[in-house]
């Protein structure tokens, strides 16, 4: 029982990054600057990224320690929300995977060698986790990594890596002689790599294919022969950071859907006078609500028993997922032709949430596994 | 800002749990009904009327109510922490629900000191069962434009109309009563609200049988009825401002209910445990992916209904622009899942969904058939779901009438 009956609570740490991130993002962000950003090959802008790591945003969840301030996936959570509500692009989702899982499957060389830095924003590290299968289980590594000489040769390709283009470090998972392993590849190795950047339906995300020709890296680019653990929490994590920027995401969408349905008029009167478009927004409305109170929970029981912290970052998953879809395809249809437009923001909402809703596991996925947790 | 309980109100909570434990009523002999809405005979009634008692007596009822009126003058966590055992432990719900949930809140809040005096305390007891003469034939969800009149005539006034879906209109004492006492004034003006007795002459009471065969709401049909006008709340013609403002407590949307639960506790964990048992084309129905599925997306449902009920007491984390939100939407949530949840429970049952209560061979002996078709009292009852959908796009979110 203990802990277990806390199952939602919000800080003031919370609450103050929750308002400096939506004061920032809502000044920053217009549609005008981030369809500026999109144009561009790394996808963000590098000012703003700055800001966010003088705010200390990129330490939040590195310990002291290391640089960071020691906080969790609540505060994590309280800038993600606002990063999806007002569309942030930015590598900041790559960068809090790889710096936790650095932190939880690193060697203390490497963490000490890199987490300062990638505190202060000043390096920028990602995953590199999924095949060409497209599974989204944390085990299913096929690429090998084969002992040779003091180091290591790699090779296979990865598919989906965040960031990839931009990063300056890795961390990839591999099979070695059966366990799954995973490496640290420095910024000299990474730039040696062949990377392909993927054509994504989300303009504001960056994402690559990275080939492993036989790559050679020294043996102390090894992180952990026992990557299961940290992958699992990692995967978590993912889920629950996704749902909050998701959730931000819909209710950006459902903002932009209401203003909609206020101005403009047809038969003489406002659109959202009609049923058939009010009675779907206030689902979407109850759906966010809904969001909001799964991502919080997620995060509250983050770091709790694993069954119960598990349960509830895939049903927040899950739940945002639906909620982001559902948000984004009335969006389009309750804006009309206009709607359909390039010029719409509309779709750059709709591209978010195509995306973000297959990514690290989709909405029957989650329910599939909460089956196998709560019904077996 | 965390919603942890304090070691008082945790050793509040066992000692609720433990009473509950020692006094819950054992099941009667007959089938109790699956609501407030429902109770139709005698010994119903009873067994209802003294299980609230009990609930009373114990403390367990108006906990936050004041105790000049004999509530308990507690702070409301603790009718939370009550509500929340009496539904864990699955005791039967409360009769006086339409006293205890909305004519009680608003007599405390709009009532004068003499009404408050005369009529709260009776409503815990369950001494004076309450019903609700809103609803007629003719005017149902445009509730503002009901035709029944009351006329003043020196101290009393004078009822005539008809009035329709009365809850336990039969073994009510009182009525919470809208009726039109200016004709001429725009339809919002010109009503009244009126704490009527149901033991006067001219009265008729008709009672009405459901679709599941069961009794529970009434006709009642006002035939120059007299009542004094003391009984009426607020000014004469500010009835619609009374009205709305109970329709809210009934709906939840504002809080200062007394507590207790309106009807029998039914879970996802409950329908989880019947896929268990039951049997789809030959196999378990919890094998079938499809049924897994649906399961889990209820449960998901469940665990944010309990959330947000957490959320409700951190204030920071209610969203901004629409604090009230939460509460505005809970009966619509709430009502649609239940059907939902019991639709998904009868489908689970395959070959067997057909079989109906009091058939031997009927899984869990039809509850979730009559649940499944009880499950519309609530979706249509106190405002039906499209109508609440109305008010949350026009009073939340500011959209334009329909
Ligand atoms: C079990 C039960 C118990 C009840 N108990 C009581 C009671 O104790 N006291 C009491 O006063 N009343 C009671 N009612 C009545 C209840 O409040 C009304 O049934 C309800 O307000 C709907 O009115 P109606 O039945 O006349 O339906 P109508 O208003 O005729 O509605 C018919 C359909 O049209 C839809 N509709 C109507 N207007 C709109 C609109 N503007 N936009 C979109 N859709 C619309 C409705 O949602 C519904 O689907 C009870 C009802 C039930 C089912």
């Amino acid at each position: 029982m203990s802990g277990s009956d806390l199952l939602i609570s919000y800080s003031d740490e919370q609450a103050m990054l929750h308002e400096t991130a939506t004061n920032l993002l809502a000044k920053r962000c217009t549609f005008e600057a981030l369809r500026q950003w999109m144009e561009t090959p790394e996808g963000y802008s590098q000012e703003l990224w700055r800001e966010t790591a003088e705010l200390g945003w990129l330490g939040i969840a590195i310990p002291e320690a290391y640089g960071g301030y020691g906080l969790g996936a609540p505060e994590l959570v309280s800038v993600m929300e606002p990063m999806g509500r007002y569309l942030y692009p930015s590598p900041f989702l790559a960068s809090t995977l790889g710096a936790q899982l650095l932190l939880w499957a690193g060697t203390e060389d490497q963490k000490r060698s890199w987490l300062p830095d990638i505190a202060k924003g000043q390096i920028l590290i990602t995953v590199a986790l999924m095949e060409a299968d497209g599974s989204w289980e944390p085990h299913h590594v096929k690429d090998r990594a084969i002992p040779l000489g003091d180091g290591y040769e790699l090779t296979g390709t990865k598919h989906f890596v965040l960031d990839g283009q931009n990063t300056d470090l890795l961390i990839a998972a591999f099979d070695l002689q059966g366990e799954l392993s995973l490496f640290l590849l420095e910024p000299h190795e990474v730039s040696k790599l062949k990377k392909d950047p993927e054509n994504l339906i989300d303009l504001s995300r960056r994402s690559c294919r990275i080939c492993f020709d036989g790559l050679k890296v020294p043996g102390s680019a090894l992180m952990t022969r026992d990557a299961l653990h940290p992958l699992r929490k990692l995967h978590r994590l993912a889920w629950v950071l996704l749902s909050a920027e998701m959730a931000g995401g819909a209710e950006g969408v459902f903002q932009l859907t209401l203003d909609y349905l206020k101005v403009r008029t047809q038969f003489g009167r406002p659109i959202g006078g009609f049923q058939a478009l009010k009675h779907p927004i206030v689902n979407i409305m109850i759906a966010i609500e809904n969001a909001r109170a799964l991502v919080y929970h997620s995060a509250t029981v983050f770091d709790g028993p694993e069954k119960e912290a598990e349960t509830a970052a895939r049903m927040a998953k899950a739940h945002t997922s639906d909620t982001y879809a559902y948000a984004v395809n009335r969006a389009i249809q309750f804006h009309g032709a206009i709607g359909y437009t390039w010029e719409c923001n509309a779709h750059l909402f709709f591209r978010r949430a195509q995306w973000a809703q297959y990514a690290f596991g989709d909405a029957i996925h989650h329910r599939r596994h909460l089956a196998e947790l709560l019904l077996d | 800002m965390f919603v942890q309980e304090t070691p008082e109100l945790r050793e509040f909570r066992a000692e609720v749990a433990n009473w509950l434990r020692e006094n819950k009523p054992r099941p009667p002999k007959f089938r109790l009904p699956m609501s407030f809405l429902e109770v139709g005979t005698d010994e119903q009634f009873q067994y209802l009327r003294d299980w609230q008692q009990k609930l009373y007596e114990a403390g367990y009822l108006g906990m936050a109510w004041p105790r000049e009126y004999g509530g308990y003058g507690k702070p409301q966590i603790y009718q939370d922490i009550a509500n929340e055992e009496m539904a864990k432990a699955r005791v039967p719900f409360v009769i006086n629900v339409i006293g205890l949930s909305w004519a009680g809140p608003a007599v405390l809040r709009m009532g004068t000191e003499k009404q408050k005096r005369r009529y709260i305390k009776k409503i815990l007891t369950a001494e004076e069962i309450w019903c609700q003469g809103f609803s007629e034939p003719d005017y149902g969800s445009d509730l503002a434009s009901l035709k029944t009149t009351a006329r003043r005539e020196g101290d009393r006034y004078i009822i005539n109309g008809h009035k329709i879906w009365t809850t336990l209109a039969t073994y009510a004492k009182h009525m919470i009563l809208l009726a039109r006492t200016d004709p001429e004034a725009p339809k919002y003006r010109g009503l009244s609200f009126f704490l009527c007795p149901m033991d006067l002459p001219g009265i008729e009471i008709r009672p009405i049988t459901k679709m599941t065969g069961e009794l529970g709401f009434n006709e009642v049909i006002f035939d120059d009825v007299s009542i004094p006008a003391d009984t009426l709340v607020g000014q004469e013609g500010q009835g619609w401002l009374v009205a709305v403002t109970t329709l809210a407590y009934e709906r939840g949307a504002i809080g200062g209910q007394a507590g207790g639960h309106p009807s029998q506790i039914l879970t996802a964990s409950d329908v989880v445990e019947l896929a268990r048992e039951a049997r789809r084309d030959g196999r378990p129905a919890i094998e079938d992916p499809l049924i897994r599925d649906e399961l889990v997306k209820f449960l998901i449902m469940e665990r944010t209904i309990e959330l947000n009920r957490k959320r409700l007491y951190i204030e920071k984390l209610l969203t901004p622009g629409r604090p009230q939100v939460l509460r505005f939407m809970s009966k619509l949530f709430h009502s649609e899942y239940i059907q939902g949840l019991s639709e998904l429970a009868v489908r689970i049952q395959g070959a067997y969904a057909g079989l109906f209560a009091g058939d031997p061979c009927a899984l869990a002996d039809g509850i979730w058939q009559r649940s499944y078709m009880n499950s519309f009292g609530f979706t249509i009852g106190g405002g039906t779901s499209e109508i609440q959908r109305n008010i949350l796009g026009e009073r939340i979110l500011g959209l334009a009438k329909g």
